[in-house]
């Protein structure tokens, strides 16, 4: 076999660093052979290493009383919910196969985070996602934004989860760089839940699943790249999904969960077999040696090079209990799956790889992975020049609005605010026959069979306001997606993140990173989510510039008992309107000023932690009283939009509103404005007297907007506009862009 | 009363259908493996919604060749009740047990939404419950679900009322705005000439009790059920 000679200028070819070229010398204490030099390059890239950020990661706060395991711990977070289950969640990017295939890089996406979660031993019940796309106006962009939705959907409805909610944001600095982060959740009971460590010296190891092909080879170290045109060339470094597998797969997996037939096992995603490897054998302290010729392949004549860094899907390693290999075998062989023994535990502290008996590859685990040998790095610290301007201009230089009806109508059609329908309608959003409340409420709720507790789910970042002021918009973005999950009447108990930043050797970049780790600590610790796991993803670059810092969180809360379900709409004619918190007219970074100037500046809105938490208790005892008949956060598009929602959200039948707001100077700040911390909640008005009660004893301000209406939505003499002809603007919007010709 | 709910390789829908026969209407319920060759003592048979074969080469064309569905046609020929949901009635259409075929819906997407569907024959194994021209709200979730037939054959189906569905407005009116798929008439679901074979797109699984936003998919069930016990 002719393989390249190894030295340093291959080294950096494979994106490794002199220095770590140097490190692995002395770890080895010679030359690595080339497929070592590809493990290392693999492992010990941005995305399997987390060396850039894994320092900050480690400051955020991750204890908490309902956690079973900690962050980084194993695939996913996990979570008591009582009744004797648990919650595994988990978040993933999968933005550079998106941008440069749209359909496979995101369905892939949909399939790595699956895999995460049945692999604890949970069966997955919903997806979620979050997704950011550059202009609709662009034909390129409308093909990225069709291909992802297609991806996601493909995927999740053949695999059979439901995908029941998510966020979609267009804003230019996605232009080149769109982001698509993918969420999964699943249950287990306390007693099935399966790990990836490993002890059992002697123990077969087993590859189940689909055979290994040449696809996604270097996948792993193509994500620590910024985008350019050469990476429509690493097109093929995008892996091919296989979602009929992935079910098989996941119903093997269980089955052998179930019958206790596995000690450990881990699923292959990045870096495939080498990263499966490692990271089981690393976290038991034990070795591995596993001959190549025993792994099933798709194609002939791979090289071991080539087996090691496959990134083919739908893969499972998995270490068997001694003697039920057999069993293992018959399960798979019913699934229509391959398995095979590969290997064996050892006692010693390497991976050995052999390849028709001679060894490939030689290296201590544990010098491989994160938490062991891989580089950890602190980065240059800058503060960009951009914050300090935005943050000085004066927002009272935007001019007075002639008609407030149709800024309503237009920031109801903007495609960050506008129904996401089109979207959604391609989602199975209601497969498992647990999905209560439907998508576009605030969070998605779900019930789960034979107990009374449901789940709250929701994905939230504001990236503009993380743009404008990275910790104060980190902390908007915990603190609103635990607001969706009260308004859903949840109370919100961990979050996963995914941070998708540009390049951390940008000391700018690393500043934003930086302050958006500790803005979410704050909130993290004042609204008692601690962080369960989650994903970086840098690198988010191409030519233009950086994303916009987007620091996605999403976030789980548990519904004690489903009759606290709660939507955002209005249910009753005659209903009082009441908002919890108050106004006080933060336009900067708003939908509001984007429409009337075309730029995204100004201070972010501000955020009192210690008052949102109050607030959301409030709000939640409110629902849990049961008087509460709607509620909804305020957010993109301020109070006017969200009454407008409140007004036309209803399957059943549109409402509207009579509401009175005191007048100010600048009523379209108070109108379009996005302050925060702020609530919009219907009920009988004989039942106000309660909820002052409650307000009063939570020491936050309530104040009645109104009555729910059969007409028109009127807020003083400035917005009198017709529901329907609202809800045709929010509706249409998406559709109607998607619709024109000659997506490229 | 025995009911039992196939499941084919792929199939996402069983674990649906179980749940509602067993836990809503308190049925004995049991799977049913796709390699099992004998379906005796059965009473309805449930081929349930999702992607057999991931819906490679056509929708329902692989699994037709399961072991289970030549019990399946023995069953149905013998007069056993047969329900078929989303992909089980695609599989039904490729097993010859129906009339006519699926296609892929006209936007060329995958659909999932909440429709109205009125009943066409209130008369029949799987409709009982129902009363006459009752709409329906029962959600959609395909991508192949253009119900597709010959004008001879159609109007077989119409004249012996073996159309049960039709997707309309909220007020009951066929319309083209009301039809998620392009289905030929606003066909949403059929059943054989003898009346045991049943097909139907929509999904009355994900929609038997009011925390599911709609009860009215209870009814499909609740009338397979009575049928069972008046015989």
């Amino acid at each position: 076999m002719n393989e390249p000679i190894v030295n340093l200028n291959l080294a950096q070819e494979h994106g490794l660093s002199e220095e770590e070229y140097r490190k692995i010398l002395d770890i080895l204490g010679r030359t690595p052979t080339f497929t070592e030099l590809g493990i290392f390059s693999v492992m010990w890239s941005e995305h399997c290493s987390y060396k850039n950020s894994i320092a900050l990661l480690k400051t955020l706060p991750k204890k908490g009383q309902h956690l079973l395991v900690e962050a980084g711990e194993e695939n996913a977070g996990l979570v008591d919910i009582g009744d004797g289950l648990a919650v595994a969640f988990k978040i993933e990017s999968h933005n550079h196969p998106s941008a440069v295939e749209p359909y496979q890089g995101a369905a892939t996406g949909v399939g790595g985070i699956l895999r995460d979660i049945f692999t604890m031993g949970a069966r997955p019940i919903a997806a979620l996602n979050s997704l950011r796309f550059g202009s609709l106006k662009n034909a390129r962009v409308r093909y990225l934004f069709d291909g992802v939705v297609k991806g996601i959907g493909d995927y999740g409805n053949c695999f059979g989860v439901p995908t029941v909610g998510g966020e979609i944001y267009f804003d230019d600095s996605y232009q080149g760089n769109p982001l698509v982060n993918a969420m999964a959740v699943g249950i287990v009971k306390h007693d099935r839940v399966a790990t990836a460590t490993v002890k059992n010296t002697g123990a077969s190891v087993m590859i189940i699943g689909s055979s290994t092909g040449k696809d996604g080879i270097h996948g792993a170290t193509f994500a620590s790249e910024e985008i350019s045109e050469a990476s429509e060339e690493k097109r093929p470094q995008v892996q091919v999904g296989d979602p009929f597998t992935e079910k098989l797969l996941m119903e093997a997996t269980l089955e052998m969960i179930k019958n206790d037939l596995i000690v450990g096992i881990q699923d292959m995603g990045a870096a495939g077999i080498t990263c499966s490897t490692s990271e089981m054998t690393a976290k038991g302290g034990c070795g591995m040696e596993i001959e190549l010729a025993k792994v099933p392949l798709r194609e002939k004549n791979m090289t071991p090079y080539e087996i090691m860094l496959s990134e083919s899907q739908e893969r499972m390693l998995l270490v068997a209990q001694d003697g039920k290999e057999d069993e293992i075998n018959a399960i798979c062989e019913k699934w229509d799956l391959e398995s095979e023994i590969i290997g064996q535990v050892t006692s010693g502290k390497n991976i050995v790889v052999k390849n028709n008996g001679e060894t490939v590859a030689d290296i201590p685990a544990d010098v491989l992975v994160l938490g062991g040998g891989a580089p950890v790095y602190y980065r240059e610290t800058k503060k960009p020049d951009y914050i300090d301007a935005a943050e000085a201009f004066d927002v009272n230089t935007i001019p007075k609005p002639n008609d407030y009806n149709s800024v309503l109508v237009s920031l109801l059609s903007s495609p960050n605010i506008a129904s996401k329908e089109w979207v959604v309608q391609q989602y199975d959003h209601m497969v498992r026959s647990n999905t209560v409340n439907l998508p576009g409420s605030d969070a998605a709720v779900i019930r789960i069979k034979g107990i009374e507790k449901g789940l709250a789910l929701k994905t939230d970042c504001n990236s503009r306001f993380v743009y404008l002021n990275p910790r104060t918009g980190t902390q908007i973005a915990v603190a609103e997606s635990a607001r969706n999950v009260v308004c859903s009447g949840g109370k919100p108990v961990a979050i996963t993140n995914c941070l998708n930043f540009g390049n951390p050797y940008k000391p700018e970049i690393y500043w934003q990173f930086k302050e958006a780790i500790g803005g979410m600590s704050d909130a993290c610790l004042a609204l008692k989510t601690p962080v369960t796991g989650g994903n970086v993803s840098f690198y988010n670059e191409n030519p233009m510039g950086a994303v916009y810092p987007t620091p996605v969180i999403g976030m789980l809360g548990i519904l004690e008992n489903m009759n606290h379900a709660t939507t955002s709409f209005f249910k009753n004619e005659n209903d009082m309107i009441v908002l919890l918190g108050e106004n006080s007219g933060h336009v900067g970074g708003s939908e509001y000023l984007k429409l009337q100037l075309d730029k995204v500046t100004g201070a972010c809105p501000a955020l009192d932690l210690e008052f949102e938490a109050r607030l959301q208790d409030c709000c939640l005892e409110a629902i849990q009283n049961g008087f509460v008949n709607s509620a909804h956060d305020t957010s993109e598009g301020g109070l006017a939009v969200a009454l407008a929602e409140c007004c036309f959200l209803n399957p059943k039948d549109n409402f509207g509103a009579d509401i009175t707001i005191n007048e100010t100077d600048r009523m379209d700040f108070i109108l379009f404005g996005e302050d925060q911390s702020r609530v919009i909640v219907s009920l009988n008005s004989g039942d106000y007297g309660k909820l002052s009660s409650i307000t009063e004893k939570h020491k936050v301000p309530n104040s009645v907007l109104g009555t729910v209406t059969s007409g028109n939505l009127k807020i003083n003499a400035l917005i009198d506009s017709n529901v329907n002809q609202l809800e045709r603007a929010y509706r249409g919007s998406i559709g109607n862009e998607m619709d024109i010709e000659g997506n490229i | 009363m025995k009911c039992g709910v196939i499941i084919f390789p792929g199939s996402n829908c069983d674990h649906d259908c179980y749940h509602v026969l067993k836990h809503v209407f308190n049925q004995n319920v049991e799977f049913i493996w796709h390699k099992e060759a004998d379906l005796k003592g059965f009473d309805i048979i449930v081929l349930p919604g999702g992607f057999s074969y991931g819906d490679y080469l056509r929708t329902g064309a692989i699994a037709r060749f399961s072991p289970v569905m030549n019990a399946v046609i023995d069953f149905a020929n013998n007069g056993g009740l047969v329900l078929g949901i989303c992909n089980g009635f695609q599989i039904l259409c490729e097993a010859g047990l129906l009339p006519g075929a699926l296609m892929r819906n006209q936007s060329l997407r995958f659909v999932c939404k909440f429709v109205n569907l009125r009943v066409e024959n209130h008369d029949s194994a799987f409709t009982n419950d129902c009363t006459e021209n009752e709409v329906l709200n029962i959600p959609v979730a395909h991508a192949e679900g253009l119900y597709y037939t010959d004008r001879e054959t159609l109007d077989r189906l119409n004249k012996n009322n073996q159309v049960l569905f039709r997707y309309c407005s909220n007020s009951g009116e066929l319309t083209d705005e009301a039809n998620p798929n392009g289905s030929l008439e606003n066909i949403a679901g059929i059943m054989n000439a003898e009346g045991n074979v049943m097909g139907m797109m929509p999904h009355p699984d994900r929609s038997y009790e009011e925390l599911l936003t709609s009860a009215d998919g209870a009814k499909i069930f609740q009338s397979v059920l009575n049928m069972v016990q008046s015989n």
